[in-house]
């Protein structure tokens, strides 16, 4: 009997031992419903497939290439109207689509974050100002709740009645919905998609912003940038296996390998609050940590308060465009940046459908402007969103439609 | 009725020598049981505080308590429905639904938090109800009522806000799970700390009472406990309603703890039956000690402590916690399972389930 128990202990200090030991780091969080969580992200974008990775699963360094130089390509367009300016432009001719019907419909992915719930807004205000000047007729919206099997049956159904004049598509997962799309766009009706994409490049436009690479990188080089070499920054992720949020991760890593920061480990938080808030309180009490870089926003204040509350300096902190974030920065006054995934790209393929009603041509792949938001620009843009929510998005774009301040602020 | 099986780990010991008491008193601890848990909360422990011992220092500690105190909560709430034979798997739902109720009702205005909370605590007590009644009345399983209504209140959350919490809390809901009194040694007694002793007391006299008595007889011996005037029902129903109540208390707390976010809550209720398994609480009823079930939700958030300072990959996390709790529980259970050496101490029957 004794041996039995002895042997249990042994086995279960055995497992503490070999576990402490393994190397490999995805996550203890992944629940079914966390992971789609994670893909409905704040993230959520269009990166290139997997199956072309080359150095490594979640890191094409050609795109990453690609979208830091896109930082500093002045975009196309008017900036006071930066949800129809372009970065790099390839227009391509839409006569063939021109026509007087104007049934538009949507494909959501889901509304299940702050980020999508703001851009969802904004795009119901852009539908109502173009209802009312009668370019848009009716607008036909399923939400797929952030499953891909209910999301490809709502474009089949949309295919099927028939009389959608163009069909707006923010997918869900990138592999899974490419099938779907390349079905809507087979069936002869203009498909835009935004936001996170597809395997496929038969849609007359992709709408979104630069990417999750320079998202990635924006946070990272702000903390080489403000802190002493050999300065520790802790990095917290959402969850592991989600491309959208991987390729911000391998971005801040290519970043960090060339300076002198020392990592001092990324931690999964599953987005949770409470959780973020443990695991920066426990950093904190094993050690100092002068940098916090975090894959989205959601919980920065919470890694915050960590600090607060542990009596520990505030930290060189990279958060989000998130109201709740940018006033906890302009109250406390410290060092942080604030990468943006540009909500206001929700307003653009509401225009990009109608200019593909008029024949007017658009860009094949429609890469709008995604500045980091800074301590200059910070309080003007808070003054700009005094009167909204905490999980607001300061660049949600919607501040000359005519539903702005309400419609944001009853939610 | 086996109300009073005895678990030879704790209570009273009789009076001795300082010595052989304390050889006793380790020989309780280590030698299974529901004492089980306390060992493993030492083992626990004393790992952590080799790995890092900056951990044992007082402000350390009570941040970690602080952290705690709303999984201890639900356990304890957890603790009654199970002792009573019964499972509340809402209660991780509930503790989400609470905190986004409050951040969309106080919405950042401070006056609200007082009528807000005590909403919140009549939504907990309804939603308990509702359990216990369909549990109790309907006969449908716990497991089955529960499960819907974990549901339920996932999906006209989701409905009620479109998808996304919204709303802000104030800083005076902030202040219990968040605040404290500031103090010298401590840095900050938490608020969370005093609210969590309090709950404990209350949650020990009610065991003592004879409604604890009763729940225990409940879980043990449904028929049993009928046939001798107990009003099962009600009884099961209460259970349910403490569990909810507790709920609601949990979500204040992680509400101030760390604010609003989509997340809060998932999981916990199996975090919490977890806790109340490891503490030895029979699950079927029946039998456990609720200082223990409160210990096993201690045990586990130390030992996430544990993996953290160990800097273990999140990917091997549940497997070791699993084979930790899977060790743990057999290690009690063989113990149970033995003919008894100790010597019984009449006095000892009761004040082991309270």
């Amino acid at each position: 009997m004794r041996t039995t128990r002895a042997l249990l202990a042994a086995a279960a200090a055995a497992a503490l031992m070999l576990a402490a030991c393994t190397t490999d780091e995805p996550s203890d969080t992944a629940a079914p419903d966390e992971t789609a969580a994670a893909g409905e992200d704040p993230g959520a974008e269009g990166e290139e497939p997997e199956q072309e990775t080359a150095d490594g699963e979640f890191f094409v360094r050609a795109d990453f290439d690609r979208q830091l130089a896109q930082r500093d390509v002045a975009p196309e367009g008017d900036p006071a109207t930066p949800w129809l300016q372009a970065i790099e432009p390839e227009y391509v001719d839409t006569a063939q689509y021109a026509q007087d019907g104007n049934t538009l419909c949507f494909s959501n992915a889901s509304v299940s974050n702050p980020w999508r719930v703001t851009g969802w807004i904004t795009m119901q205000q852009q539908v109502e100002v173009l209802q009312a000047a009668g370019e848009i007729g009716e607008f036909r919206v399923s939400d797929a709740a952030d499953d891909d099997n209910k999301q490809i049956s709502d474009i089949q159904a949309f295919i099927d009645a028939g009389d959608c004049n163009a069909i707006i598509i923010s997918p869900s997962t990138t592999a899974t919905l490419t099938p779907a799309v390349e079905a809507a766009c087979a069936s002869g009706v203009p498909v835009i998609v935004f936001d996170r994409g597809v395997n496929s490049d038969c849609m007359v436009t992709f709408i979104h912003p630069i990417g999750g690479y320079a998202y990635g990188a924006d946070g990272a080089e702000f903390l080489v940038d403000n802190l002493e070499p050999g300065s520790t920054v802790l990095a917290l992720r959402i969850l592991p296996g989600v491309d959208v949020l991987e390729n911000r991760w391998a971005a801040a890593q290519e970043i960090f390998a060339d300076s002198e920061l020392e990592i001092l480990g990324d931690e999964f938080t599953g987005g949770d609050g409470a959780e973020i808030k443990n695991i920066v309180t426990q950093y904190l009490q094993r050690g100092e940590v002068d940098g916090i870089w975090m894959d989205a926003g959601d919980g920065a204040v919470a890694a915050v308060e960590a600090f607060e509350d542990t009596g520990n300096d505030y930290p060189v902190m990279v958060g989000e465009d998130e109201l709740s974030f940018l006033r906890k920065w302009q109250e406390t006054g410290m060092t942080a940046v604030a990468p943006v995934y540009s909500n206001f790209q929700w307003r653009t393929p509401i225009l990009a459908a109608t200019m593909i009603w008029a024949g007017e041509q658009v860009p094949q792949e429609w890469v709008l402007p995604q500045d980091e938001l800074t301590e200059d620009d910070r309080d003007e843009f808070l003054d700009r969103n005094a009167d909204m929510p905490a999980l607001h998005y300061a660049k949600f774009g919607g501040e000359d439609l005519p539903g702005f301040p309400t419609a944001w602020q009853d939610r | 009725m086996t109300v009073t099986t005895q678990q030879p780990a704790q209570g009273p010991a009789p009076q001795r020598s300082a010595g052989s008491r304390a050889g006793d008193l380790l020989a309780r601890v280590f030698g299974g049981g529901s004492g089980t848990v306390f060992a493993l909360l030492i083992v626990v422990f004393a790992a952590i505080f080799i790995v890092n011992p900056s951990f044992a220092e007082p402000p350390s500690l009570m941040a970690f308590l602080k952290q705690a105190a709303p999984l201890m909560i639900l356990a304890i709430g957890q603790y009654f429905v199970i002792v009573s034979g019964e499972f509340d798997l809402s209660v991780g739902s509930l503790v989400g639904a609470q905190v986004v109720i409050a951040a969309a009702l106080i919405d950042g205005e401070e006056g609200r938090t007082v009528p807000v909370i005590l909403l919140m605590l009549g939504f907990g007590i309804l939603v308990g109800l509702i359990n216990g009644l369909i549990t109790t009345l309907l006969k449908v399983q716990s497991f089955i009522t529960t499960l819907g209504m974990m549901l339920v209140l996932y999906g006209a959350i989701r409905l009620w806000t479109g998808g996304a919490p919204t709303g802000a809390l104030s800083e005076a809901f902030r202040q219990p799970g968040r605040g404290g009194i500031d103090l010298a040694v401590v840095r900050q007694l938490p608020w969370a700390l005093m609210i969590l002793i309090g709950v404990v007391i209350i949650a020990v006299a009610v065991m003592r009472s004879s409604y604890g008595r009763t729940l225990i007889a409940t879980g043990d011996n449904e028929r049993a406990a009928g046939f001798s005037g107990v009003r099962v029902w009600r009884v099961r129903t209460l259970a349910f309603v403490i569990s909810s109540v507790l709920a609601t208390l949990a979500a204040i707390l992680i509400g101030g703890y760390a604010g609003v976010t989509a997340q809060v809550g998932q999981g916990m209720e199996f975090t919490a039956i977890t806790a109340v398994v490891l503490g030895g609480v029979a699950l079927g009823g029946g039998r456990g000690w609720v200082v223990a079930a409160m210990a096993g939700a201690l045990t586990l958030e130390a030992l996430f402590v544990l993996f953290n300072q160990l800097s273990m990959p999140s990917t091997i996390r549940p497997a070791v916690q699993g084979v930790i709790i899977i060790a743990a529980v057999a290690y009690a259970a063989r113990e149970r399972a033995r003919p008894r050496h100790h010597q019984e101490v009449p006095s000892q029957s009761q004040s082991n389930e309270a």
